[in-house]
């Protein structure tokens, strides 16, 4: 596992049993959270244990984008209104989810308090699924790196788009100066052509190999996890409101949700 | 309406049936703001005067500025936007050098006329559609949406700049000059924060640069790219290759 070394107390905690991982981009909307919860439906669908923690705490919408209406949420727990047990919600595709809800304002700065309250609420979930996914925030705000360095792995979510670009390879460079990453994996949706995805992460590899090392002078590689095409389907289960896996499973954009899910459980611990 | 407001009053209170709209109408003829022309009374003539009156209370009354309730609404709907667009948005806080200096040496008549002078002064050195509100007392507070890093320094030095130029016509003696000083700070990218949190980090600028011997702008520095300008070159570069091969 990659040392985290902004998260003493994960790395002296036991390692816990089920697989962590980051979903973070450099950019907001470029369907982060999109990615995050088709691929925690691909997941539970090969019969896995799947939690999504939204740990966009700044600004929530998972709850949006899976068309819930959360009672319960993170900041029940945070405060001790609720047993952690009865903020994890079932959501449509068959996993399980932690929201954040929206308007927590005062936990878009890392306080100790907060840092403590994110850590302590993963170590408790981490054991009783196979993966959590943590919905982090966009950009490389203090919140969105300690969400991040609680992971064991990282996907980064982008689009073609030059910004978003520019934008992920920001994230991706402070990630493996701050963490000293050696893996992040690569989500780029909406890709025009096939192919354009391994063009993407080529060009990032380039650019990273001349000017990205890690503080202990380790090399970063960059692993293409899946390139989501510019499907009609997307949209349309976005307005409706629900997980492209349930309202077009048989979309082109399903199936590469599929197989880039296939791709991280073969790469789990 | 200047001739019998009073008169005009009672006409309307009568067509409006049991509402009590007197005191409305009288504040907004003192304020010179125009009556509703509508059908005394009628749903138009309500809904005018209703759109009168939050336009009264949005407004400071002596600078003609928004006022702060206002301006923290929009503070709070600009904070939504960036949260979500990730744009560059700008908030300044601008405070008075030595205020209470001229209220004590000429009166608070010529304070207010200072106070009319520097709103002008900050209304004409920003754009249309920047929003410009009396904060309190002496301080002021811009928001400015769509203003990148590197623009927002020249800004501000722009603000501070045209009140130092600008002459207060006391209406004796000699013209009086004041300056200001300025704190800014950026709004968090892809974040839902606070519009008190950044007001706060704006204020703690403004601190600073009272605290460095006033008339002068203290920005705090928005997060620097961590990509430089090769990096950038060299990732478009060979994709633009990459697309034409």
């Amino acid at each position: 596992m990659t040392p985290h070394p902004s998260a003493d107390a994960a790395a002296a905690a036991p390692v816990p049993a089920g697989h962590t991982i980051a979903v973070t981009s450099g950019k907001g909307g470029v369907g982060k959270t999109f990615a995050t919860a088709n691929l925690a439906a691909a997941l539970a669908e090969r019969g896995e244990r799947v939690l999504v923690l939204d740990a966009d705490l700044g600004l929530a919408n998972l709850d949006v984008v899976l068309n819930l209406l959360p009672k319960v949420t993170l900041h029940d727990v945070f405060t001790g209104r609720v047993a952690l047990e009865d903020a994890i919600l079932p959501a449509p595709g068959g996993f399980s989810v932690l929201l954040a809800g929206s308007g927590l304002v005062e936990y878009s700065r890392l306080t100790d308090t907060v840092r403590q309250q994110l850590l302590d609420v993963i170590e408790q979930v981490t054991p009783r699924f196979d993966h959590v996914l943590l919905d982090t925030g966009a950009g490389i705000s203090d919140v969105v790196l300690f969400a991040v360095s609680l992971a064991q792995s990282v996907v980064v979510v982008a689009t073609p788009e030059p910004t978003s670009l520019t934008d992920a390879y920001a994230t991706i460079k402070v990630l493996a100066q701050q963490q000293q990453r050696e893996h992040i994996h690569l989500v780029v949706n909406q890709v025009a052509r096939p192919g354009e995805g391994r063009i993407i992460r080529g060009q990032l590899q380039q650019v990273v190999d001349r000017y990205v090392r890690g503080a202990d002078g380790t090399a970063l590689k960059l692993e293409l996890l899946g390139e989501l095409p510019n499907d009609p389907a997307v949209r349309e289960a976005v307005q409706l409101r629900k997980l492209l896996l349930d309202a077009f499973p048989g979309s082109p954009a399903a199936q590469a949700v599929r197989a880039a899910a296939t791709r991280l459980v073969h790469e789990a611990p | 309406m200047a001739s019998s407001p009073s008169h005009r009053v009672r006409a309307d209170e009568a067509a409006s049936g049991s509402l009590a709209v007197g005191k409305a109408l009288q504040l907004l003829a003192h304020a010179g703001m125009a009556l509703p022309d509508a059908v005394p009374g009628t749903r138009e003539w309500l809904q005018s005067l209703i759109d009168a009156l939050c336009e009264l209370s949005s407004r400071d009354p002596l600078t003609g500025l928004v006022n702060r309730r206002s301006f923290e609404l929009g503070l709070a709907r600009e904070l939504d936007r960036v949260a979500r667009s990730g744009e560059s948005a700008l908030v300044l806080m601008i405070d008075i050098d030595h205020f209470k200096r001229v209220n004590d040496e000429h009166g608070h008549g010529s304070g207010d006329l200072v106070l009319q002078a520097v709103a002008k002064a900050l209304a004409a050195s920003v754009r249309p559609m920047d929003t410009v509100a009396r904060f309190g007392g002496e301080e002021f507070a811009i928001i400015l949406p769509n203003c990148s890093p590197a623009f927002g320094p020249t800004v501000a030095e722009r603000v501070r700049r045209r009140v130092k130029a600008t002459q207060v016509d006391l209406g004796h003696g000699e013209p009086l000059h004041v300056t200001v000083s300025v704190g800014g700070a950026f709004a968090p990218q892809w974040v839902r924060s606070s519009a008190a949190l950044w007001i706060e980090r704006a204020d703690r600028q403004l601190y600073q640069a009272k605290a460095q011997g006033r008339n002068r702008v203290c920005i705090e520095p928005a997060a620097i790219s961590p990509v430089s300008s090769e990096e950038k070159g060299m990732l478009f570069a060979a994709l633009k290759h990459q697309d034409e091969s």
